[in-house]
């Protein structure tokens, strides 16, 4: 340990921490990975500071200083797939769009069902650029058929389960996936399109699909699933989270089961709010192909509207790491999926803050302490005591997105060659700076 | 005007109607050819014609086959029924290594939406779409645009109808683009279950019901109804289908007086047209075939940027 008071300090920077319901100019104080303060400037910490090496300051002068930011929905392709991404190459990603938590999706091959998965997953990540925590399969092999062993996996550390990719289609399986959960107190994420009646799909249905002759994915399919499953969490009283939230329908129909008070919650991704099923027709770019598909301006808009109610709690990436030669293909021969991990918080910034839709505290809070409680994770504040996970974010920064600079190991973004404004400037995970600009 | 706005051809949707008019234009004097004992010209001798098809398909293969050695290019031909990534070689391999042989223009038919597009990307050659999964097929609208141009002297004005499953049907689409552009007006018909998400947004009158949309037509375009569109559960049985949307004589009572019959074909005789209008004076579904063959030269040889004329 070093003689200093503090390891690391971040000093000057505008401190936003809906948590705590700051958002001062302040210095973030930090000593063996833990905060220990987040304070004005005093003639004490003046005092304090004297001593401290000026590598040990950070100066984040026209800076924002918020807690680590938190991805409840990421592809972290190991084990299985580990020519689209690794733990190692995914968290760095991760570092690299400020996030210092991840969550991690099931559906790697073995698929996360079992205790050895999750704990090869966790060995893997240790010591890596983020934090990973395990989602879990809700069935065995993700097949939607036998539900399973939720209590083993949740005992070495799993926080939720899902069988992201797919919808639970059997109702009787999810009613029982939901009562189960309940004795671990751990949420369901559901991701919500029918199956049947997505069958074959390729993109939105609206006149685009019509026009192109491509084969749809409905809203209904999602506006069916969302209203089942409130159903079924208003009757079994368990946790359930909807993950990738599109639709308009879908988004009212949260609404108004968090109006009745039943437990659920939702995610919306940067592509989501972002992007249109218009852009498909013009270049078929297979990084557009994605599940849930790009949706109408309408559903956009009220994707938009969610966030900003507080309909939708968090803002999540379903970062989704495809290879080249996986996605130059034809369209609807391209697995679906696109990264999102570091264009994230440029989207955010351009899309909803830039745009007056968000204001930069209730942004943070959907990538921080709403995250946090739901899934019950460790960080998403700067209160004292708590791990030093810290993103600055340099909040006006002009880039270019280009394919070069992913540190993710696939590059299948629709956002190369985009103008974004607000980009992650420094990245603190447990008091060690593991991603610098 | 005597060139293309585009070195491809691969849609309808956009493409300009001094383009469209250039090519009916051209066909006409390529169409006279084929009435000679003689039916061969030189002008793409020395270009190569990949012909690329990884769907099935007799009449449109041997159309383009057909017209490619009228117009003396050499051609090569790549057909397989499955996909690309099945094959384990992908699509931009598969033409990149055939195009390093040396091809000059290629001629694609693929079961996916954009492929034809994918190949701009990938190749040099010119590129002429033959049918894009459930998209465009945009030399079969331009032959239905030459027949009807050539049995009414004009596009503009006539009204026509597109009979069958609208959902699935590139024939549709590229008919669609390419008759409003011309200044048609344009109906379409078929089951419910197969009008594709906000139809009417193509700016066309769309009816469920066939008496409804023939009334006052001059022009009936029949489409072939596929049989695993009744197992897919999209229609009850072929029964119930040819008692809605069959094409009889009694049908064409609604039609105008100097009425045109039309079936891209193959033809499910009994099924979605009756033999008795199939093979009636007013159909003019072997003339489609011939003038294929004709679009099918002025295509290749517009797009060839080829200097010399037809003759």
């Amino acid at each position: 340990m070093t003689a200093y008071k503090y390891d690391l300090v971040i000093k000057n920077g505008q401190v936003i921490d809906p948590a705590l319901g700051f958002g001062k100019k302040a210095f973030v104080l930090i000593k063996d990975g833990l905060i220990v303060g987040v304070e004005q400037e005093t003639a004490t910490l003046k005092k304090n500071l004297k001593n401290i090496p000026e590598d040990k300051i950070i100066d984040a002068s026209d800076m924002l200083v918020v807690p680590g930011l938190i991805d409840v929905h990421v592809h972290l392709r190991e084990p299985g797939r580990e020519y689209a991404e690794t733990i190692e190459s995914g968290c760095r990603a991760a570092a690299a769009g400020g996030f210092t938590s991840i969550c991690c999706m099931p559906n790697t091959s073995p698929c996360i069902d079992n205790q050895e998965t999750v704990k090869f997953v966790q060995d893997r990540a240790h010591n890596s650029d983020a934090r990973v925590y395990v989602f879990g399969a809700i069935t065995k092999n993700i097949e939607g058929k036998e539900l399973a062993e939720i209590g083993d996996l949740v005992s070495v550390g799993v926080v939720a389960i899902t069988d992201d990719g797919h919808y639970v289609q059997n109702p009787d399986i999810m009613r029982r996936a939901l009562q189960y959960s309940k004795m671990f107190n751990i949420p369901v994420a559901q991701h919500a399109e029918d199956d049947f009646l997505c069958a074959g799909g390729m993109m939105n249905e609206s006149f685009q699909s019509t026009r192109l002759g491509i084969k749809p994915r409905p809203a209904v399919a999602e506006e069916i699933a969302v209203l089942r499953d409130i159903a079924l969490a208003r009757v079994t009283g368990a946790r359930l989270h909807f993950q990738h939230i599109t639709t308009k329908r879908a988004v009212d129909a949260i609404r108004r089961a968090k109006q009745e008070g039943i437990s659920v919650t939702a995610e919306a991704t940067p592509h989501h709010f972002t992007l249109t099923d218009d852009e498909i027709g013009k270049e078929f770019n297979t990084n557009l192909r994605v599940n849930p598909p790009l949706r109408t301006a309408e559903d956009r808009q009220a994707v938009i509207e969610g966030l900003i109610d507080g309909t939708i709690d968090c803002i999540a990436t379903d970062h989704a790491p495809h290879s080249e030669e996986e996605k130059d293909c034809e369209f609807d021969q391209a697995p679906a999926g696109m990264i999102g991990l570091e264009t994230c918080l440029g989207l955010v910034k351009s899309q909803l803050i830039d745009k007056g839709y968000l204001n930069w505290a209730d942004a943070v809070r959907k990538m921080t302490i709403n995250p946090a409680r739901i899934f019950k994770l460790p960080g998403g504040t700067l209160a004292s005591g708590r791990p030093a996970d810290i993103t600055v974010i340099d909040p006006n920064r002009k880039w270019k997105v280009k394919a070069e600079n992913f540190k993710s190991k696939s590059k299948n973004s629709p956002f190369i060659g985009r103008m974004l404004s607000g980009q992650a400037a420094v990245t603190v995970l447990g008091g060690r700076v593991v991603y610098k600009r | 005007m005597s060139r293309l706005s585009s070195r491809h051809l691969l849609g309808l949707e956009g493409v300009p109607a001094e383009d469209i008019q250039l090519i009916l234009d051209t066909t006409e004097s390529f169409r006279e050819v084929l009435e000679r004992r003689i039916k061969k010209l030189p002008t793409l001798r020395g270009i190569t014609v990949l012909n690329l098809f990884y769907e099935p398909s007799t009449r449109t293969r041997i159309s383009f086959e057909l017209a490619e050695k009228r117009l003396s290019a050499d051609t090569v031909n790549f057909s397989t029924s499955t996909s690309s990534v099945k094959k384990g070689e992908s699509l931009r391999d598969t033409v990149q290594n055939i195009e390093a042989m040396k091809i000059d223009m290629a001629v694609v038919r693929h079961g996916s939406t954009g492929a034809p597009y994918f190949l701009t990307q990938c190749m040099d050659s010119n590129i002429i779409n033959a049918g894009d999964g459930a998209h465009e097929h945009p030399t079969q609208a331009l032959l239905d645009m030459y027949t009807i141009r050539k049995r009414y002297g004009k596009l503009n004005g006539l009204r026509v109808v597109l009979v069958g499953d609208v959902m699935h049907s590139r024939v549709i689409r590229s008919n669609i683009w390419g008759l409003k552009t011309m200044g048609a007006s344009v109906a379409l018909c078929g089951p419910s279950t197969l009008m594709p998400y906000e139809v009417e947004k193509f700016g066309c009158d769309a009816y469920t019901h066939l008496d409804e949309a023939l009334e006052g037509a001059d022009v009936v375009n029949i489409m072939r109804i596929q049989l695993e569109r009744q197992q897919a559960g999209l229609f009850p049985s072929q029964r119930e289908y040819t008692k809605l949307f069959g094409i009889n004589k009694e049908r064409l009572k609604r039609l105008n007086k100097n009425y045109t019959i039309m079936h891209p074909g193959p033809m499910n005789r009994g099924v979605e047209i009756s033999s008795e209008v199939a093979d009636g004076d007013r159909s003019v579904i072997l003339d489609q075939v011939t003038n294929g063959q004709a679009v099918r030269m002025a295509v290749l040889y517009l797009l060839s940027g080829r200097e010399e004329g037809g003759e």
